[in-house]
């Protein structure tokens, strides 16, 4: 990243003596000690205490980027304190989990405060031994003048070094990678141990003095309203306290960081507060309550699959949305076509910790335990719908049970808000697991109707695509569209997609690889297709389609109706091949010619959030159409350094089970407005006993470094899908790929 | 009314109605928020304890069906020499990812190691399946619960 001039480092002194070191934000304001940001303290007695200020929701960053400091402030980890700090972004800039974002756009700026601290030491200790700078080293928080033989711990000139100015971070030296002694290393999680003991830690475990519980009756249908409720039988219920009344608001429409409305409708309901969450609970299903309309009543899938069917057959509402060059010309010279439908379904995040808030409201402030992904976007929601300042909201940023972009919304945390307003003492608003499903921001399904011409070697010289996908008046929603950023786009040259809108009233979300995480099984599945066609191998045949390594620029003229539906983020067709080729050999990608029956090796690569990813899956299917998947292999190029090698690994692990999770169970239906599924029971998600080896391997390439929260999962399903088709012979051409398709 | 139950090793009298589940009980009126709420209805595992070393989902357990029954739970499982093998394995090897499963992982684990102190990835699957990580650490658990087998 490029520091800007308002990236300026300060410095203070702590309370008992030592340095403190951090960014500060946005206008000076040095005279107010809160603004200044101290993401690295050392005290006079040698202790480091490094603030993590993204959140924590399983991706690892509560780790990785103390890790980043640490190594440039050159101290050993173990003599490191993490320490979380609050949501606030006067005091600690964008604090944000999402987009797998983190790390490319802070691991240098992360560097460079350890690396800051580090020459204030050195600089401090120069003075006082009269010695020049340059001429001091340092290792594990220990400085040392090989000259006149002395050495001292930092916190010998913590202090010293707290009085002098800050240097200029663009001046700062950063170490090689050869230097490194912490990153890229294995460093298990800070919060582990904390973990395996049951500390409290997550949203749910806050417990403030004088909190009471609360479940909050909502209809299932987005925005429905209240006919009849039983308020008797839910007041009777042992342990329920109250009943609170909350009105439906559609003032609350506010912008936010992630690109959505953040919340379109606060639901009218009845908040019950009660001892427990049980009693709470109970109490809402007293309530018994009845509802009636609802701006999504007329949300069915049944109804959406026949209108994408009609769609197909009588052509698309937005002819060549995006459209460039000739792709009808080539298609009618090509020497071979081939066509496909492909379908996926909506599905749901359902973090294992369900959504919950704990607020206070009391004097025109709020405070808030939770878990969240947005802490800045809680905190503007929160104000606006309380009617107080952002000042005025504090953030207790918890660890998130859970993420995957679910938790970048924050409606659970304004309906807390509105009811311990209410309520006028701390209260933790929890969902159960059917509101979690219910109330979710969806992963919106689609459906795409392919063609592709090959040339005389097979080749493919034009794609067209009849994309039908969710939105509102004509428009896509920001997490349905099809721009000409994504692969194959750019590569073929003669491109035309055309679009339809289907209607949705419900919410639609940011899901793991959003995007991506279905186009990724559409378009590596149809390539598959025309390799098939040909007869050629799938490897090869992505190999010679990718062509020369060379950057994709995403031309003005590619971009689709609106400039703002382009990503924007050209790809690089070598690294495409690097993984692939890595992928491949990992695999032993020449044994799919002597497989077993019934066995298949299939291969897939995409690019997302700025990582490339190819993986091989080798699995079976038995005669009841059951699936097996028996070993992947992953090739990943995220740039040149891997921050925490143990972090990483799991994070790609976790993806390809996850993602494998999604391919063989994962559906969200919708039947009279409403989500039918309401438990883990009709959603399945991964479990220990289908979850295969996954080997990983990092190509380390001259690109700079970037996140891995999400680039894993998007290739997994079609290549799942490539293994299925050599073990039945079956092209799966819907999510999920439940045993029926294998059966009939 | 009151209840009396051991959890941990430790007397504890618990005022709750008889019916509601032991997780509640722990989580909300003891206090003790180390046991996850996850599905409410025994398809997740992320309330798992033991109640005479037996997982059970507390979810769905009445506290008044507890009795006698000796409980442990999160909190007390480093009291199990194979529960701190288990936690050292899950630290070193860095299982968790958001962390939100692993005490019902752990509590799964942990009776599986006493019953079956050499535990095949058959006897791992079926002990293990029960228990959803949503982040699906599974390659990391099973690893965890073979070193902890190993020490």
């Amino acid at each position: 990243m490029s520091l800007s001039r308002r990236s300026v480092l300060k410095a203070g002194i702590v309370a008992g003596g030592g340095l403190s070191l951090g960014w500060q934000i946005g206008a000076a304001r040095a005279s107010v000690p809160g603004a200044l940001s101290a993401f690295v303290i050392v005290r006079a007695d040698g202790r480091i205490e490094i603030t993590a200020h993204q959140p924590e929701i399983g991706q690892g960053v509560k780790t990785s980027f103390p890790m980043m400091i640490a190594e440039e402030l050159d101290v050993d980890w173990n003599q490191v304190t993490v320490v979380q700090a609050p949501g606030n972004r006067a005091v600690y800039g964008v604090q944000l989990a999402g987009g797998s974002s983190a790390t490319p756009t802070q691991f240098e700026r992360m560097r460079r405060l350890g690396a800051g601290a580090r020459a204030m030491l050195v600089e401090a200790a120069a003075k006082a031994w009269g010695v020049p700078a340059g001429e001091i080293t340092t290792a594990s928080g220990r400085l040392y003048h090989k000259g006149s033989g002395r050495e001292a711990g930092y916190g010998q000139f913590a202090e010293a070094a707290g009085w002098l100015k800050a240097p200029d971070p663009k001046t700062l030296t950063l170490k090689e990678p050869s230097q490194f002694r912490i990153l890229g290393r294995r460093i298990p999680g800070v919060d582990n141990r904390r973990i395996v003991t049951g500390e409290p830690l997550f949203g749910i475990d806050a417990r403030p003095p004088g909190m009471v519980h609360a479940a909050f009756a909502k209809s299932p249908v987005f925005a429905g309203r209240l006919k009849r409720a039983n308020r008797a039988a839910a007041l009777a219920v042992p342990g329920v306290k109250g009943l609170i009344d909350v009105a439906e608001r559609r003032d609350l429409k506010t912008e936010i960081d992630v690109g959505l409305p953040g919340i379109e409708v606060l639901p009218q309901g009845i908040a019950v507060l009660a001892t427990s969450t049980w009693a709470a609970l109970r109490g809402r299903d007293a309530l018994a309550c009845e509802w009636e309309g609802g701006d999504a009543a007329f949300q069915s899938t049944a109804a959406w699959e026949a209108a994408a069917a009609r769609a197909h057959r009588d052509g698309p509402q937005k002819p060549g949305y995006i459209n460039h060059g000739d792709a009808a010309g080539k298609l009618a010279g090509a020497a071979k076509r081939v066509t496909a439908d492909y379908t996926y379904p909506f599905i749901s995040h359902a973090p294992l910790e369900p959504m919950n808030a704990t607020a206070h409201v009391k004097d025109g402030k709020c405070e808030l335990w939770l878990s969240t992904q947005t802490p800045e976007d809680a905190r503007k929601m929160v104000a606006l719908a309380l009617g107080i300042r952002v000042e005025d909201v504090t953030l207790h940023l918890m660890r998130s049970g859970g993420g995957f972009g679910r938790r970048l919304m924050n409606d659970f945390a304004v309906e807390a808000a509105v009811i311990a307003k209410a309520a006028g003492v701390p209260v933790k608003l929890t969902w159960d697991r059917g509101q979690d499903f219910a109330h979710d921001w969806l992963r919106p399904g689609g459906w795409h109707r392919l063609e592709a011409g090959l040339d005389a070697k097979g080749d493919i010289i034009a794609w067209t695509d009849h994309f039908v996908s969710f939105g509102k008046d004509g428009v896509l929603n920001p997490t349905a569209v099809i721009d000409a950023s994504l692969f194959p786009s750019g590569v073929i040259r003669d491109y035309r997609a055309d679009v339809t809108v289907l209607p949705i009233a419900s919410t639609l979300g940011w899901l793991r690889a959003p995007i991506n995480n279905a186009f990724a099984f559409v378009t590596q599945g149809f390539i598959e297709e025309c390799a098939h066609s040909t007869g050629r191998d799938s490897l090869e045949y992505r190999r010679a389609l990718l062509g020369e390594g060379r950057a994709i620029p995403i031309a003005e003229e590619f971009s689709g109706e609106t400039k703002a539906d382009a990503q924007g983020t050209p790809y690089h067709t070598g690294r495409m091949r690097g993984v692939l080729d890595k992928a491949a050999a990992m695999a032993g990608w020449d044994r799919r010619t002597s497989l077993p029956k019934g066995r298949g090796m299939g291969i897939a690569f995409h690019f997302s959030h700025l990582g490339y990813f190819a993986n091989v899956v080798e699995a079976s299917v038995g005669t009841d159409g059951s699936i097996t998947v028996h070993h992947v292999w992953v090739a990943a190029d995220i740039g040149r350094h891997i921050v925490n090698l143990s972090g990483a690994e799991n994070q790609v692990q976790g993806s390809v089970i996850d993602a494998l999770g999604a391919a063989l169970g994962q559906r969200i239906t919708f039947d009279g407005g409403a989500v039918e599924q309401k438990n883990f029971g009709d959603y399945s998600l991964a479990r220990m006993e289908m979850a295969p080896p996954v080997d990983v391997a990092f190509l380390s390439t001259d690109f700079p470094t970037t996140g891995l929260g999400e680039p894993a999962y998007p290739s997994v399903a079609p290549a799942l899908a490539a293994a299925i088709f050599q073990a039945t012979g079956k092209r799966l051409r819907q999510l999920p790929f439940t045993s029926d398709l294998l059966t009939a | 009314m009151a209840m009396k139950l051991n959890i941990n090793g430790k007397a504890v009298e618990v005022a709750a109605e008889p019916d509601m589940p032991l997780l509640w009980a722990l989580r909300d009126v003891l206090g003790m928020t180390g046991t996850k709420f996850g599905c409410g209805a025994s398809f997740c595992g992320a309330c798992t304890v033991q109640l005479d070393g037996e997982p059970v989902r507390s979810c769905q357990t009445p506290v008044s069906a507890v009795g006698t029954a000796k409980i442990t739970t999160i909190e007390g499982l480093s009291a199990s020499q194979w529960g701190r093998k288990l936690q050292d394995a899950w630290v070193a090897l860095d299982v968790p990812q958001c962390g939100y499963c692993q005490a019902g992982q752990l509590l799964a684990a942990e009776a599986l190691l006493r019953s079956t102190p050499k535990p095949t990835d058959a006897d791992i699957d079926a002990a293990m399946s029960g228990n959803i990580c949503r982040c699906a650490t599974y390659t990391r658990i099973r690893a965890a619960i073979k070193q902890a087998a190993a020490s």
